[in-house]
């Protein structure tokens, strides 16, 4: 394979100690810059979703000069904006056993031992803070009558700790973060730029000192410079094309800072949703995720017999088979995602899939509208079912949903210490964007939880003690033209070619080419195909790809084609990543490392490591950083 | 499916703009409508011209991205909807289809079908949040708020900043959007302290951007793709109207 052996991570930055107090005694170690200097330093936020939105409102607040960018035409439609589940928060305000240790050993355990303890422990103790942050901002949350918060239970739990707001909830949360920044913005404390595109990140003296950005309406390309940038430009799953990313999605941010020297970790770890609408044609653009809040009350289920095509009101109850309650009996319907959706495909593998090419199961809400009435299913889920309803063209009221597992989070990213700082001094990165908490298998309604830690809490601090260790000398303005410079090229090369195939034909191309070999089951073969194909496709997409339109005007096109030319390249060391590392755990499922009962199955011994990639001319470098579990013992996880 | 389309196509926001009649061929029933212009835009790169340039992103219904007036009605007559959740089944074979940009003065035109809302993120930081530095909230069950507030909050709060109320109003008019900001706040125990200065900014800063006055046409409320109601107009109305005294 085409990667060589660096040396390995040592130092996280995380405190030493009792884990309960490694983030009080962090926070004490930081420095603090004096409120007077704070408004004399510039820093760059990159995306204004849950992380980066909250990141560039707190920033603000505390005095900083923060200018942000979004691609959208306003920052309140980054897709966090999309989540549906809910938000995660040891609260324990049920009663029912939930403590910070244990949504900590949750979260480990459902990261298949493949998160760092330190950073779960910190997300688990300020998710509490998060709650209290939304509400006081007016988020509405669901409540009882009594007039406290509902909560509900969600995938991979057994306490009822998951905040929502109907399906809701990312958009309401995403609102409290957007209506805090746009406080921010008419304070004069954050500088807005939307419709702007990050392309390339200015590196001066071995820091992080600025970003080249295209304003996508005029198509200048601008540089913008700062103390200490931070990306917050969210997942990458869109390389798949089809996935329930919102089709700007890209990964250009990151994959660029990559190019300049920040690590890329655990690139292969794609989590795969199980409660999706199937794909209906070739046209499709994109997959809707039904929010998997579904599955506490919807029962999942197949036909007993392989091929049985009769409509579902035909099929008795004893020739339906509910595989997850029959497989996984103290879990049910609630496993985590990389087993609900393990169980579908292997049931559709079967010959028991059902609708167009049989890749779909039900989600039938019969049994629930017979016991709670259908008012009561349609208060709880009733947009969710309309949304199915518009899609699909049929009523899951009257006949069951049929669902099908898709892309839907990437657990990779950028690599952070604990300080959420990259390889690259000045570098921050945080949300969905970073690595750090999910490990190989994220579990629900934690993504939220995540990007609003990073973003109210964590990233405030530790970034101030950087700044305060400053300030970090002039620009180098040979850098800064340098990257611009490249930025033009790449442009240009891309407008020049007059070829045969539009940039979507070849992100659909490549795209399938994942799914199918680095999709939610991975083999030696099928990654070494890939591995043989991506280079070629590339190669081909270089030569023939057809960009229509000016570099100075709003061209669609070439924002497109510049992010499928960045998507090959990630594809590259996603498959790189995937075939080095051969054992299965959670979301990374290689078939040659499963147990007799078809599990994923772990190598703890040899694999117990973050995958840090370095950016190499001659093929990718890679670092291991060395996991170690001191306080949730390594076992394997079981849901039966 | 075959369809013939008239889209608006406007280079800039100086060029004048005109209709240019396209023909797209077989259209699946089941794709969305922003997907059958996909398929017009892949062939229109093809063919070296530029493609039909229109805002979207999540394709879900919920960012508020996409918005175009097809035959005369925002988001199109399916009720309730989004463009990007519009799908083909619900137009005939051979249908001639008008699309159009928002068209309002606060929303110049930036090319082709995508305009400039940003009026409405000023409309926000004129007011519509409640100020509350991250770190300094108290415990969230310190304040109890009635299931039926939080309820009807959170119904004003749906409101995704599409714009097709301002582009449906015979007067432009920006004040289902606003009204929804300010009631979802005003329904809530955290945005009482603000709440008069609130409403007294962004109804004055919705007037400062040129959005036209509400009439009670209601054809705002007829297109919201989240069924905002008229109610939250005479909420903002009253609270105005409070706060000016």
């Amino acid at each position: 394979m085409r990667y060589t052996e660096g040396e390995p991570i040592r130092d996280t930055k995380a405190p030493e100690g009792p884990i309960e107090d490694r983030w009080e005694k962090r926070k004490f170690g930081a420095k603090l810059v004096n409120p007077a200097n704070k408004r004399k330093l510039n820093v760059i936020v990159i995306g204004t979703g849950l992380a980066g939105g909250s990141a560039a409102a707190t920033l603000g607040e505390l005095g900083y000069n923060v200018t942000s960018f979004c691609y959208q035409d306003t920052p309140r439609r980054a897709h966090s904006i999309a989540a549906q589940g809910g938000i995660n928060a040891a609260k324990n305000y049920r009663g029912d056993g939930d403590s910070i240790y244990r949504l900590f050993y949750d979260t480990v355990k459902g990261g298949d031992f493949r998160a760092r303890e330190s950073n779960v422990y910190r997300l688990a103790q300020v998710s509490v803070n998060i709650i209290d942050q939304a509400v006081a901002q007016g988020v509405p949350f669901a409540r009882e009558y009594g007039g406290l918060l509902d909560t509900r239970s969600f995938g991979g739990a057994q306490v009822s700790r998951t905040f929502y707001a109907r399906g809701q909830t990312g958009q309401q949360l995403l609102l409290g973060a957007y209506q805090a920044l746009e406080r921010q913005i008419a304070a004069g404390t954050v500088k807005m730029h939307t419709r702007h595109e990050m392309l390339d990140l200015i590196i001066s003296d071995g820091r992080a000192r600025g970003v080249i950005v295209r304003d996508m309406v005029t198509g200048e390309i601008e540089r913008h410079l700062a103390d200490a940038v931070v990306l917050a430009s969210g997942g990458y799953g869109n390389v798949f094309f089809l996935s329930t990313n919102a089709k700007g999605c890209n990964t250009t941010a990151i994959w660029r800072a990559h190019r300049r020297g920040a690590m890329f970790a655990n690139p292969c770890y794609t989590q795969i949703h199980p409660t999706c609408i199937p794909v209906s044609g070739e046209y499709q653009s994109k997959l809707t995720l039904m929010s998997e809040s579904l599955r506490n009350d919807g029962r999942v289920w197949v036909p007993v017999k392989a091929g049985d095509d009769r409509p579902v009101s035909q099929i008795p109850e004893d020739e339906r088979d509910y595989y997850l309650e029959r497989i996984y009996p103290a879990f049910g319907n609630l496993v985590p995602r990389d087993i609900a959706s393990r169980a579908a495909k292997n049931v559709c593998d079967e010959g028991r899939g059902v609708g167009p090419g049989g890749l779909g199961v039900y989600l039938d809400f019969a049994d629930a509208i017979k016991r709670l009435g259908r008012d009561a299913v349609e208060k709880k889920y009733g947009n969710l079912f309309e949304m199915y309803e518009r899609i699909t063209g049929e009523d899951p009221y009257t006949q069951p949903m049929r669902i099908y597992p898709a892309v839907h989070y990437t657990m990779g990213g950028l690599w952070v210490d604990y300080d959420l700082q990259s390889t690259i001094p000045g570098l921050f990165v945080i949300g969905e964007a970073n690595f750090s908490d999910h490990g190989a298998n994220r579990l629900g309604a934690s993504a939220l939880m995540q990007g609003l830690a990073d973003g109210y809490f964590v990233l405030p601090t530790t970034i101030g003690d950087y700044l305060a260790n400053g300030p970090y000398g002039e620009i180098d303005e040979e850098a800064v033209a340098e990257a611009e410079i490249a930025v033009r090229e790449k442009i240009d090369r891309l407008l020049s070619n007059n070829g045969t195939r539009t940039a979507d034909s070849y992100h659909r191309e490549l795209g399938k080419l994942m799914w199918e070999y680095c999709g939610m089951e991975r083999t030696e073969e099928s990654l070494r195909k890939a591995l043989e194909r991506i280079p070629e496709l590339r190669e081909e997409f270089w030569k023939n790809v057809k960009v229509s339109g000016e570099a100075d005007e709003l061209n669609q096109a070439l924002e497109r084609a510049g992010r499928v030319a960045d998507f090959f390249d990630l594809a590259e060391l996603m498959c790189i990543d995937a075939l080095h590392r051969t054992e299965s755990c959670g979301g990374h499922f290689r078939a040659e490392s499963q147990d007799a009962d078809g599990e994923a199955l772990r190598d703890d011994e040899h694999f117990a490591y973050v995958a840090a990639w370095e950016y190499g001319e001659q093929g990718p470098v890679l670092h291991k950083e060395d996991l170690d579990y001191d306080y949730v013992k390594m076992s394997q996880r079981s849901y039966k | 499916m075959n369809l013939t389309l008239k889209v608006w196509r406007q280079k800039s926001p100086e060029d004048k703009g005109r209709m240019v009649t396209y023909r797209v061929e077989d259209v699946s029933p089941d794709m969305s409508f922003l997907e059958m212009l996909d398929v017009l835009n892949e062939r229109l790169i093809l063919e070296g011209d530029d493609p039909v340039a229109f805002d979207h992103d999540c394709r879900e219904g919920i960012c508020g991205m996409c918005g175009m007036v097809i035959n005369g009605v925002a988001h199109g007559e399916q009720v309730a909807t989004t463009t990007c959740q519009l799908h083909m089944r619900h137009f005939e074979d051979n249908a001639v289809i008008t699309i159009e940009p928002w068209r309002a003065a606060p929303f110049p035109v930036v090319k082709d079908l995508v305009v400039d809302r940003s009026a409405f993120d000023r409309i926000i930081q004129a007011g519509g949040f409640v100020s509350v530095p991250a770190g300094s909230a108290p415990d969230a069950h310190s304040l109890p708020v009635k299931k039926v507030d939080a309820d009807a909050a959170f119904d004003a709060a749906t409101c995704i900043g599409c714009g097709a109320c301002v582009a449906a109003c015979p007067n432009g008019s920006a004040s289902l959007f606003t009204a929804a900001k300010i009631t979802h706040l005003s329904l809530l125990p955290q945005g009482q302290p603000e709440r008069d200065s609130r409403a007294k900014a962004m109804v004055e800063q919705m007037d400062a951007e040129g959005f036209g006055g509400c009439t009670n046409t209601g054809e705002c409320t007829a297109v919201c793709p989240k069924g905002i109601p008229l109610d939250t107009i005479a909420q903002m109305n009253r609270d105005y109207l409070k706060a000016s005294k």
